[in-house]
């Protein structure tokens, strides 16, 4: 019974893990879905570049990624003051800043699942849907998002797991703080560090993987449900 | 009065399209693929712009180059019925149909559910998705869907295209019954002289882009430019007249003995006799 109950640090991180993650989805999806549709449907210059900008976190070494983060949104960074001084709104050294850390390294998984499926929608249907009275927007949120859910879903787990795994980009914008930053990995990278820490991260270890199975499974199930939903 | 005339360029194709349909019945805009007829019902609906020329339906102007009008498709009040149905597939049909009528407001509707479903013979359908229908089915939900939003023209672009002959005669009686059901003028476009003479009015003949002629279908069936395509195609002439007791139709030159006729007698009918000689 002892071994199988967690401990409170394994609890905390646990915790703080899912609820960055959580924030890291939240707050990228509807951006995400915005730049997937922006870059499956239009045609403008300069999309090559905004294309790469997106997708260089998928490149760059996470600390880079991290370091930009601290520069630009810090304290003293160029936007972070501003988000400071007009909405109050910090990412220094706090969960918030870990959550933007997972969303920026997560979000080109997120916008590359959900622009392929907005790709595959018939565009026959929203031409149909306009000649039955239906507006642009009214089009895409009753015909072309429920046709790319089952992306959009797939989009989401890639994203949230991937933040689940969010290490480099974190500690180096956020460091390494219990109870705002210490996620999963960061828990697990600090008892490897101390002397006698490798029972409790191979523990740490084994609920990382449990976690991810979980959300794999999780989605294989509702992409099912949703597919049946299209065939009838 | 539908007063249509338009012109676009798309890459070395040019469509060049006039012609005036009436208020009521089957005008079929017809001619060989590849002539333009989807380009100009596509832009008669507004999912494409013409380059110039306007665009009249009942007196109100959807399309107007001179004047810089052009109506969004969702605010032309035309229904479309697309050849491959373009049903949506995440609702069923019962979602399928409701979804133009609950855009249109209360106050213009002129169609009701109940009608349109008895018309078209889809009660026992309106839980299914659409992956579970027929093409004949599916063709039927796609007209009583734009049916539904109670439109000022109804367009068809070769809505028996995809269908075999059994899901053909199926959908045929539904398309010819539309006009008087429900007082509302067709554009209904093909390239096969079979519908033309079996369901249109008008006729207005394509080729190249260009509307060649339009008018009144007995008289168009006369000129030779529609001669020259029906020979083409393997067919001899069609010839009107009315059933004078079964089995015999009087036509204007002679009575015809047809022994598989199947009407009342003194209903119009018309013959098309296929060309045989080699």
């Amino acid at each position: 019974m002892g071994a199988l109950s967690l401990t409170a640090l394994e609890v905390e991180s646990l915790r703080l893990s899912l609820w960055v993650s959580g924030w890291a989805v939240v707050g990228s999806l509807p951006v995400g879905i915005g730049v997937a549709w922006v870059l499956a449907r239009l045609r403008f210059p300069g999309k090559v570049l905004l294309d790469g900008l997106v997708c260089l976190p998928l490149v760059l070494p996470p600390v880079v990624t991290g370091y930009t983060l601290l520069v630009l949104m810090g304290k003293n960074g160029l936007l972070g003051s501003l988000l400071q001084k007009t909405i109050g709104l910090s990412f220094s050294f706090n969960w918030k800043g870990a959550a933007l850390a997972s969303a920026v390294m997560a979000f080109p998984l997120l916008v590359r699942a959900v622009r392929l499926s907005i790709e595959a929608v018939d565009q026959g249907l929203e031409a149909a849907a306009r000649t039955l009275g239906a507006g642009p927007l009214r089009v895409f949120f009753t015909v072309t998002l429920p046709l790319i859910l089952p992306g959009v879903l797939a989009g989401v787990i890639l994203c949230f797991a991937r933040s689940l795994g969010e290490f480099g980009a974190t500690i180096t914008f956020v460091s390494n703080i219990p109870g705002q930053t210490r996620t999963l990995p960061l828990a697990l990278y600090t008892l490897t560090q101390v002397p006698g820490g490798e029972a409790a991260a191979l523990r740490l270890c084994i609920i990382s993987i449990l976690l991810a199975l979980l959300a794999l499974v999780g989605s294989e199930i509702v992409a099912r449900r949703l597919n049946q939903r299209l065939k009838g | 009065m539908l007063d249509i005339q338009l012109a676009r360029r798309q890459g070395r194709f040019q469509v060049n399209a006039a012609f005036q349909a009436r208020n009521t019945g089957i005008t079929a805009l017809f001619g060989p693929s590849g002539a333009g007829k989807t380009s100009v019902i596509n832009m008669v609906a507004g999912l494409s712009r013409p380059d110039g020329g306007h665009i009249v339906v009942h007196d109100r102007v959807l399309f107007d180059s001179d004047h810089g009008i052009n109506l969004p498709p969702e605010k032309r009040s035309i229904g479309y019925i697309f050849q491959d149905g373009r049903l949506f597939p995440h609702l069923t049909v019962r979602g399928n149909l409701t979804y133009g009528m609950k855009l249109t407001p209360r106050s213009q509707r002129f169609i009701g559910i109940d009608q349109v479903v008895g018309l078209l013979g889809i009660e026992h359908l309106l839980d299914r998705r659409p992956a579970r229908l027929s093409g004949g089915e599916k063709q039927r939900v796609g007209i009583g869907r734009a049916l539904l939003t109670s439109p000022r023209l109804l367009l068809m672009d070769e809505p028996l295209a995809s269908l075999d002959l059994a899901r053909k005669s199926e959908v045929i009686p539904f398309i010819g019954k539309l006009p008087a059901a429900f007082s509302i003028p067709i554009i209904y476009v093909t390239h096969s002289v079979d519908e033309v003479l079996q369901l249109a009015d008008d006729i207005v003949l394509m080729n190249y882009g260009k509307s060649v002629i339009a008018g009144n279908m007995p008289e168009v069936i006369q000129r030779p430019e529609f001669q020259d395509v029906l020979q083409a195609r393997g067919f001899f002439d069609g010839v009107d007249g009315r059933s004078a007791g079964l089995p015999l139709l009087q036509g204007p030159a002679a009575c015809l003995k047809l022994p598989l006729m199947n009407c009342v007698t003194g209903e119009p009918a018309r013959v098309r006799i296929r060309d045989r000689r080699e």
